[in-house]
């Protein structure tokens, strides 16, 4: 017995290191990722001014008198993601209720892989379709000189959120015990007021979690609405083009030289803050959960 | 044992930090090392990589180019990167790769390199078809792109206002049209695209629309009407004798400092002698030699 412990324990030894390492792996992308970030946005803010960086609100990088001012990015960023919130939250919301406590089972065995599906396709499809449909629709119907705008983008973004919350909303109904909705059926409330009186606050924090997580993947995405938003760093109106944090780094960053792909870098920084501070909101909402 | 565990995350965390700092630094002269590592053969034995890399809008020149010219040395290989005039001269510069391409000239503060041109390249004025409007002057352009001219009917179209789109900052292209029509930093853009067929796409959805691409992408693109300036339409020979004024060269960018490889030298040769002239043509540019 003691003889076979003896001779299992270099084992064990190398193999807890070789997972280790590999747990190890994300913590050293992320530190790597952070650093380079740090590293190389700071020379511009330094040179620009932070004040003048954050709040200035003209940017002109080319021009003979460069402005580097990322103030309209980063309310066309932040009207974005709420406007996507305001429009894919309720709809996401009531899907995963229709979902998880309304529709017949084979109602939903038709629905759920359609959601699934509307995850699984690429931003940058989403993108494509918007700008050869949703772009010239937009034009026709609110009369306007060009579609590319603010709007498009909210569209696009609210539809891409709806998956992730969804699915998050409908696992955290899921999870709902029983014996509440049991209960409060017994008292003689009606299913729909047992879901949304029971149910729901019951899993709140869970639905919470899908809205930050929503939040997340608006305020992170480039590929789709580089193509429906217009791309000029005009302060933000619903109905003018604009340009957003993701979209001022993607298109500039292959032409950039000198300062400007410097300033680029920085406006990834301030990116990368913003998604910083969503997960840590995200993973208070969840621990509050898990105590709840 | 808490302890040994600690050296030992230690150890893996450094170990693993060298590995990606190794990477880095490894990956730079990686690009340049293929090109002047075959051996110098006197006769026409070519072979070996050249790199070449930049202006996205000279992509069709460099497919036809290295296409005729794989063709004809077995042994060669030619890489194109479409990553913008910008990196290209970089490259060149910093020895990432063989030849640069710049769709614009060079900038005084671009030193280290030189240019060689091979070949013109007209940027075309492009308005939906749906628009009556069929040939404006320079003066007329440069005010449609400023926002001075904001209705269509100021120039003889439709009572609609006007919609201008263009490239993003840094394009060679939006360079070549703002430097040519006078309108450096002050067009007001209704949408910036990051590439020439997205400009296409945007003027072809938008019968208010006016934009700017490289003659090669549009000829015979039946989706969009292609302006006369000044009456003169763009073409071929129109943008050699000079007589189409919105007009840009497309450069090769190559290094003061470093030889290039014989394939390289070879190829730079070869694109720039009358050889070449029919594919550049081809490819919807027009020839220098």
């Amino acid at each position: 017995m003691n003889a076979m412990k003896q001779k299992l324990r270099p084992m064990e030894l190398i193999m807890n290191l070789l997972f280790f390492i590999c747990g190890f792996i994300a913590i050293v992308f992320v530190l790597f990722i952070s650093i380079y970030l740090i590293i190389s946005g700071i020379p511009a803010i330094r040179e620009i001014g932070l004040v003048d960086f954050l709040f200035g609100q003209e940017w002109a990088s080319t021009a003979a008198e460069p402005k580097f001012g990322i103030l309209p990015f980063i309310l066309t960023s932040v009207y974005g993601t709420c406007g996507a919130i305001i429009i894919g939250v309720p709809v996401g919301f009531m899907t995963a209720v229709f979902l998880a406590k309304v529709a017949s089972p084979r109602l939903a065995a038709v629905v759920r892989p359609a959601v699934d599906l509307l995850a699984g396709i690429p931003s940058v499809v989403y993108g494509l379709i918007g700008m050869m449909v949703l772009v010239p629709a937009v034009r026709e119907a609110f009369d306007l000189p060009d579609g590319a705008s603010l709007f498009c983008a909210i569209i696009v973004l609210a539809v891409m959120i709806l998956p992730s919350i969804i699915s998050v909303s409908e696992t955290a109904l899921k999870a709902v015990p029983p014996e509440y909705e049991e209960a409060s059926l017994a008292l003689g409330a009606t299913h729909i007021e047992t879901v949304f009186r029971v149910s729901v606050p019951a899993a709140s924090s869970g639905i919470a979690a899908a809205v930050v997580l929503g939040i997340g993947r608006a305020i992170g995405e480039a590929m789709a609405i580089i193509m429906v938003a217009g791309n000029v760093a005009n302060m933000p109106s619903l109905f003018s083009s604009v340009r957003f944090l993701t979209t001022a780094v993607a298109s500039e960053m292959a032409y950039a030289s000198g300062l400007q792909r410097q300033a680029l870098y920085s406006i990834a920084l301030v990116l990368f803050i913003f998604i910083m501070l969503i997960n840590i909101v995200l993973n208070t909402v969840l621990k509050r959960k898990e105590e709840g | 044992m808490k302890k040994f565990f600690a050296i030992l995350l230690t150890l893996a965390m450094a170990l693993s930090l060298a590995a990606c700092g190794g990477n880095e630094t490894a990956e730079e002269p990686a690009g340049s090392e293929t090109g002047t590592e075959e051996p110098a053969e006197e006769t026409a034995a070519l072979s070996g990589t050249v790199n070449t890399n930049g202006s996205t809008s000279m992509e069709d020149v460099m497919g036809s180019l290295k296409e005729a010219f794989e063709a004809e040395h077995g042994d060669v290989t030619i890489q194109y990167t479409g990553s913008g005039s910008g990196a290209g001269i970089t490259g060149a510069q910093e020895g990432t790769c063989d030849i640069g391409l710049a769709s614009r000239d060079l900038k005084e503060d671009e030193t280290g390199v030189k240019q060689i041109t091979v070949a013109k390249d007209g940027i075309a004025i492009i308005v939906n078809p749906a628009n009556p409007v069929s040939d404006l002057t320079i003066e007329q352009i440069a005010a449609l792109a400023t926002g001075e001219t904001a209705n269509w009917s100021e120039v003889g179209g439709d009572d609609a206002q006007v919609v201008f789109m263009g490239r993003e900052a840094g394009s060679g292209t939006r360079d070549g049209f703002e430097s040519i029509t006078g309108t450096e930093d002050a067009c007001k853009y209704q949408n910036e695209y990051t590439s020439t067929g997205e400009v296409v796409a945007g003027v072809a959805a938008n019968p208010n629309a006016i934009g700017y691409a490289s003659l090669s992408a549009v000829e015979g693109d039946e989706t969009v009407k292609v302006l006369t300036v000044g009456g003169v339409a763009p073409s071929e020979e129109t943008v050699l004798d000079g007589s189409y004024a919105i007009q840009r060269n497309f450069n090769f960018i190559i290094s003061d400092s470093k030889e290039l490889s014989p394939a390289a030298q070879a190829f730079v040769d070869w694109a720039t002698s009358a050889d070449a002239s029919d594919l550049i043509a081809g490819a919807g540019a027009v020839p220098v030699a």
